[in-house]
C-alpha cells in the first residue's frame, strides 16, 4: 500500500509539472514596466535583464581585475574622470575640471558639487582623499590596479578645500587623466568602506546612476534606480538585472523567449540570424583590442627574425575574418587597434604572400620547413571567438608553406601559465585596452620589462625598450605619439608575433531597448537606456 | 538493525578521509598556479610570489593538508582564494539548488523510468517494449548539451511554454528562506510563484533526468523479466489475481532491489554530475560553483565542494542500503 502511495506521488507530481507546459507564458518574461513604480511622481522605466556568460567575482572595482566585476560596478561607482560615450577621449566625470602645473607633477581637480553617495553622505575632496590612501595603503593582491598604474608615481593627494584635490606625482605619468577614467578608480563612500570592513565587496555605495540591491552569486546582480542622481532625468530604468549565463547559445536562446533583454558574447555565427529577427537588435562594441598568434622569440627556428617574418607573410588575415567573425573585424596590422593615439598608418603590414615566405625560409636555412607547436586558446574571447577553429585555418596557412604545425590546447589556466613562462612555440592570445593609451597595449604587451608578465612572445630590444620609458616620462602627447610611431616601426620589421586581428565583439538585444552604447573598454554605463514606448 | 545503521555509519570516516586525502593531491596534481589565476594575466612576478605566501600555498602539503582537516573538524570549510567568503556561508544555496533540482529530476526519472520498465517486461516483444527499449538506448547516449539546447529551442522558442534558463523570473524574484524554491514559495503562500519555479524546473529536470530514466528502465525491465518467470507468480496468476495486481504489487516488490541500488547511485551521481545541465540552464547549482572554482584553481571551494558531494552520494546509498530491509524483510543485517 506504501509504495503504491509513493507511486501515486510521483505520477501527481510529473503530471503538474506536464500540466505547467501547457499554462501560456503571461506571468513570466514579460517586462514588469508600466506597472511598478507608478506612484510619488517617479517614471516607469521598467526592469532590464542583462544576459552575460560570468559572474562578478568582487563588486568593489579597486579590488578586481575582472572585466565581468566592472560591468556592474561601472553603473553603481563614478569616476573623476569619464571615458567619452563610446571612446577613451577623456571628459569631466565627478571632477568637472582640472589643471596641470607646468612641470606636469601636480595635478588640481575641481570636484562636481552637490553630489552624494547613496548611503546619503557628501561626495567631496576628504571622499577623494580617503579612496586613494585606501588603495595605496593596500598591498598589490588587493588593489592590483591602483599598484600596476599608479603605484609608486602619486605621492600624495591632498584635499585642499571642500571641492578641490591636489595631487602630487613623482614623476610624470602621461596616461594619469586615462588612468583616473578606469573603472576600477570609482569613488566610494567612505562611511560603507568602514561600516563593512572585509565585506565591503559585496556591499557597494558609489555615486553611480544605480544602487546595489541584491547579489545571488552566480545567478544575478540587481540594482535600483538612484533616485537622487546629479545627472537631471537618468537613469532612465528601474532596475538593472546582470543575469549570469554561461553557455553562449542558451543566453541568445533567453534573449529570444525576453527572459533577457540584452546580451553580450553573441557568437559570431548567430549574428546573422539576430539581424534577420525583427524583434532583435545588434550592438557592435569598437574595437580596443588585438588577436594575435604569440611566436615566442627564445625558441627554435622563432629565434629567426627572417622564419618570423615569414611566417607573417603566410597568413591570409582577411580569410579568417571571413570565416570566424562574420566580417566584424578588421586585419590587425600594429599590436594596438586604431583608436589608440599613435597608431602608425604609415606601417605596412605583411601581406598574404606564401611565395615569399618560403623565400625567406629559404633564406634563414629553412628551405624544407621545420615542425612547431601551434597553441589553440581553449576558451572563447571577443577577440577569438573559437581558438581552435583559427588555430586549424593558421595550421593550414602554415603548412602552405612547408612548416608544420601541431595544434596544441591545455585548460585555461595551464594555458596562460605555460605561454607565460615561455614553454609555446606559437600562441594564440590577445588583449583588451584597459584605457585606449598606447601603452597599456605596447609596453605592457611587448617590453622587456613584461617577459615573465605579459610579453607573452619573450619579446626583447633596447631600441624599442628606450622608446617606450621616454613616451612614459613626458606629458607632451605628440612628442608620445612620435615615439610610439617609432616603436611600432621597429617591432613590425623584428615581427615577434603575428597581429592577427581587431574585432568588435557583438551584443544583441531586444528590439525594444534604446539608448544602449557598448564602451570599447567593456563596462557599459546604462544609465541612457530605456525601452521604447 | 540500528547497530547495523551505527556501524554503517562509523565506517564512513575512513571513507571520507581517504577520500579527502584524495582529492586534496588530485587537485594539487592540476598543472596552473592559482596565485596566476586570481591576478589574472596583468599580475607580475612578485605580486605572485606575495599571494603564494598570503595563501599559505609555499607551505609543504602536509601542512596545508593538516590545517585544512583541523578546519574541517571544527566546521570551518575554509575561504573561497575567489570571493574571500566563508564557503560554509555560500555553499549552502548552491547546494539547495541543485538538491531540488536533482529532486525533481529523480521524481520523472523514477516514474517514467519505473513504468516503462514494468510495461514492457508485462508486454514483453510487445511493440511498446521495442519502442521503449530504442528510446532507452537513446536516451542513455544522450548528449545532454544538445539536449537542452533542442529543448530550449522547442518549448521555450517555438512553442513559447516554458522559460529557456534560471530558477525563477528574475524581474518577479522569490525571497528565498530555505532556497529550496517550491517549499519557499509555498510558506509565503505565493502559487503564482510557485508556478513560475515549477515551471522553470520543466526543461532542466527533464534534460538531467533523461540518463537515470533510461537506465531505471532497462533494469527494471530485466528484473521484471526475471521475477515474471518464478513460480510464485505463475501461482498467483493460477489464483485468478488479476495481472494488474500480479505485476504491481507481487513482482515489483520482489524486482525493486537491484532498482533500488541504481537510484541511489544515480541520484549520487545526478549531485555531482550536473555541471552540463546546470551550464545550459543556467542554474545556479553546486556543479557549477564547482567547476568555476576549477577554472580560478579555488583550491579550498573544489576540495569542500567535492567532500560535500562524496558525503551526499555516501549517505544516499547509505539510506538505500537500510530501505532494503524496510522493503524486503527476508534481508537480515547482522
Amino acid at each position: 500500500m506504501k509504495r503504491r502511495f509513493g507511486l501515486m506521488f510521483f505520477a501527481f507530481i510529473l503530471i503538474l509539472s506536464l500540466g505547467l507546459a501547457g499554462c501560456s507564458n503571461e506571468s513570466g518574461g514579460k517586462k514588469t514596466g508600466g506597472e511598478s513604480g507608478s506612484d510619488g511622481g517617479s517614471s516607469s522605466g521598467g526592469t532590464l535583464v542583462f544576459g552575460r556568460g560570468g559572474d562578478s567575482t568582487s563588486l568593489d572595482p579597486a579590488v578586481t581585475t575582472e572585466g565581468e566585476a566592472f560591468k556592474v560596478t561601472k553603473n553603481i561607482y563614478e569616476t573623476l574622470i569619464e571615458f567619452g560615450e563610446q571612446d577613451t577621449e577623456i571628459n569631466p566625470g565627478l571632477a568637472e575640471s582640472w589643471e596641470e602645473s607646468p612641470d606636469g607633477l601636480k595635478h588640481t581637480l575641481k570636484l562636481r558639487k552637490g553630489v552624494k553617495f547613496h548611503d546619503g553622505t557628501d561626495f567631496n575632496a576628504e571622499a577623494v582623499v580617503f579612496n586613494f590612501e585606501r588603495w595605496k595603503a593596500g598591498n598589490k593582491e588587493q588593489f592590483y590596479y591602483y599598484n600596476s598604474q599608479f603605484g609608486d608615481v602619486i605621492k600624495e593627494v591632498k584635499a585642499v578645500d571642500e571641492h578641490t584635490v591636489e595631487f602630487t606625482l613623482n614623476r610624470i605619468l602621461a596616461p594619469f587623466y586615462k588612468n583616473l577614467a578606469m573603472s576600477p578608480f570609482g569613488i566610494a563612500s567612505p562611511d560603507a568602506v568602514k561600516e563593512h570592513g572585509d565585506k565591503f565587496i559585496e556591499n557597494p555605495v558609489g555615486t553611480g546612476p544605480f544602487k546595489f540591491k541584491e547579489w545571488k552569486r552566480n545567478d544575478r546582480v540587481t540594482l535600483v534606480k538612484n533616485e537622487d542622481y546629479w545627472k537631471e532625468g537618468l537613469p532612465k530604468l528601474d532596475e538593472v538585472i546582470f543575469r549570469v549565463i554561461p553557455e553562449n547559445s542558451a543566453r541568445l536562446n533567453a534573449l529570444n523567449t525576453g527572459e533577457v533583454d540584452i546580451i553580450d558574447g553573441v557568437n559570431f555565427s548567430d549574428v546573422e540570424a539576430i539581424e534577420g529577427n525583427p524583434d532583435l537588435q545588434t550592438f557592435y562594441r569598437p574595437s580596443l583590442n588585438v588577436a594575435y598568434l604569440g611566436l615566442t622569440n627564445t625558441r627554435g627556428p622563432l629565434k629567426e627574425k627572417k622564419v618570423r617574418q615569414a611566417l607573417n607573410y603566410a597568413v591570409n588575415k582577411q580569410s579568417l575574418i571571413d570565416a570566424f567573425y562574420a566580417g566584424a573585424a578588421e586585419p590587425a596590422i600594429n599590436p594596438m587597434p586604431k583608436s589608440v593615439a599613435g597608431y602608425n598608418d604609415a606601417v605596412k603590414d605583411y601581406e598574404y604572400n606564401p611565395e615569399k615566405a618560403k623565400e625567406l625560409l629559404k633564406e634563414a636555412g629553412f628551405e624544407n620547413g621545420f615542425e612547431i607547436e601551434l597553441w589553440a586558446m581553449p576558451v572563447p574571447r571577443p577577440y577569438m571567438p573559437d581558438g581552435k577553429k583559427v588555430a586549424e585555418a593558421i595550421q593550414k596557412d602554415f603548412a602552405d608553406i612547408g612548416v608544420k604545425a601541431k595544434i596544441v590546447s591545455y585548460e585555461w589556466a595551464t594555458y596562460l601559465e605555460k605561454a607565460r613562462m615561455g614553454e609555446a612555440d606559437t600562441f594564440l592570445l590577445g588583449w583588451t585596452g584597459d584605457n585606449g593609451d598606447a601603452d597599456n597595449f605596447l609596453y605592457v604587451l611587448l617590453d622587456q620589462d613584461n617577459i615573465d608578465s605579459n610579453n607573452y612572445a619573450r619579446y626583447e630590444n633596447q631600441e624599442v625598450h628606450d622608446l617606450f620609458i621616454k613616451a612614459q616620462s613626458t606629458n607632451d602627447q605628440a612628442e608620445r605619439e612620435k615615439l610610439y610611431k617609432e616603436a611600432q616601426v621597429l617591432i613590425k620589421e623584428d615581427a615577434p608575433w603575428i597581429p592577427l586581428i581587431h574585432s568588435e565583439p557583438a551584443l544583441a538585444g531586444r528590439a525594444d531597448v534604446t539608448g544602449f552604447k557598448a564602451h570599447p573598454t567593456g563596462s557599459d554605463e546604462l544609465a541612457t537606456v530605456e525601452f521604447k514606448k | 538493525m540500528f547497530a547495523y545503521s551505527v556501524r554503517r555509519i562509523f565506517s564512513l570516516v575512513p571513507v571520507l578521509l581517504g577520500l579527502s586525502l584524495i582529492v586534496f593531491f588530485m587537485i594539487r596534481a592540476i598543472p596552473g598556479d592559482p596565485a596566476q589565476v586570481i591576478l589574472g594575466q596583468l599580475a607580475t612576478k612578485e605580486a605572485i610570489a606575495d599571494l603564494t605566501r598570503e595563501l599559505g600555498l609555499d607551505q609543504p602539503w602536509y601542512i596545508q593538508y593538516f590545517n585544512y582537516l583541523g578546519g574541517l573538524l571544527t566546521g570551518d570549510l575554509g575561504q573561497s582564494l575567489r570571493t574571500k567568503s566563508e564557503i560554509s556561508s555560500e555553499i549552502w544555496p548552491y547546494l539547495a539548488a541543485t538538491m531540488e533540482l536533482s529532486f525533481v529530476a529523480m521524481m520523472i526519472a523514477i516514474f517514467i523510468g519505473v513504468n516503462a520498465g514494468i510495461i514492457s517486461a508485462w508486454f514483453q516483444n510487445s511493440w511498446f517494449d521495442y519502442a521503449a527499449m530504442v528510446l532507452a538506448l537513446v536516451g542513455v547516449s544522450m548528449p545532454i548539451f544538445w539536449l537542452g539546447l533542442m529543448e530550449q529551442w522547442l518549448f521555450a522558442i517555438n512553442l513559447d511554454w516554458l522559460p529557456t534558463s534560471g530558477r525563477e523570473e528574475v524581474r518577479n524574484p522569490v525571497e528565498s528562506i530555505t532556497n529550496f524554491y517550491i517549499i519557499d514559495t509555498l510558506i509565503q503562500g505565493r502559487t503564482d510563484q510557485l508556478l513560475d519555479v515549477l515551471k522553470h524546473l520543466v526543461l532542466p529536470a527533464m534534460a538531467l533526468a533523461t540518463i537515470p530514466m533510461a537506465i531505471i528502465a532497462r533494469i527494471t525491465r530485466s528484473t521484471m523479466l526475471e521475477v515474471m518467470r518464478s513460480d510464485f507468480i505463475r501461482t498467483a496468476r493460477a489464483k485468478g489475481l488479476r495481472m494488474f495486481w500480479v505485476v504491481y504489487k507481487h513482482s515489483l516488490k520482489n524486482a525493486i532491489i537491484p532498482v533500488l541500488t541504481i537510484i541511489g547511485l544515480q541520484t549520487g551521481l545526478l549531485l555531482g554530475g550536473a555541471i552540463l545541465t546546470e551550464t545550459i540552464f543556467s542554474w545556479p547549482g553546486i556543479g557549477r560553483y564547482i567547476y568555476e572554482a576549477i577554472n580560478y584553481r579555488d583550491y579550498p571551494v573544489i576540495q569542500t565542494g567535492i567532500l560535500i558531494i562524496a558525503l551526499l552520494f555516501v549517505l544516499i546509498n547509505l539510506v538505500v542500503d537500510l530501505l532494503y530491509a524496510a522493503i524486503d524483510p527476508r534481508i537480515k543485517y547482522r
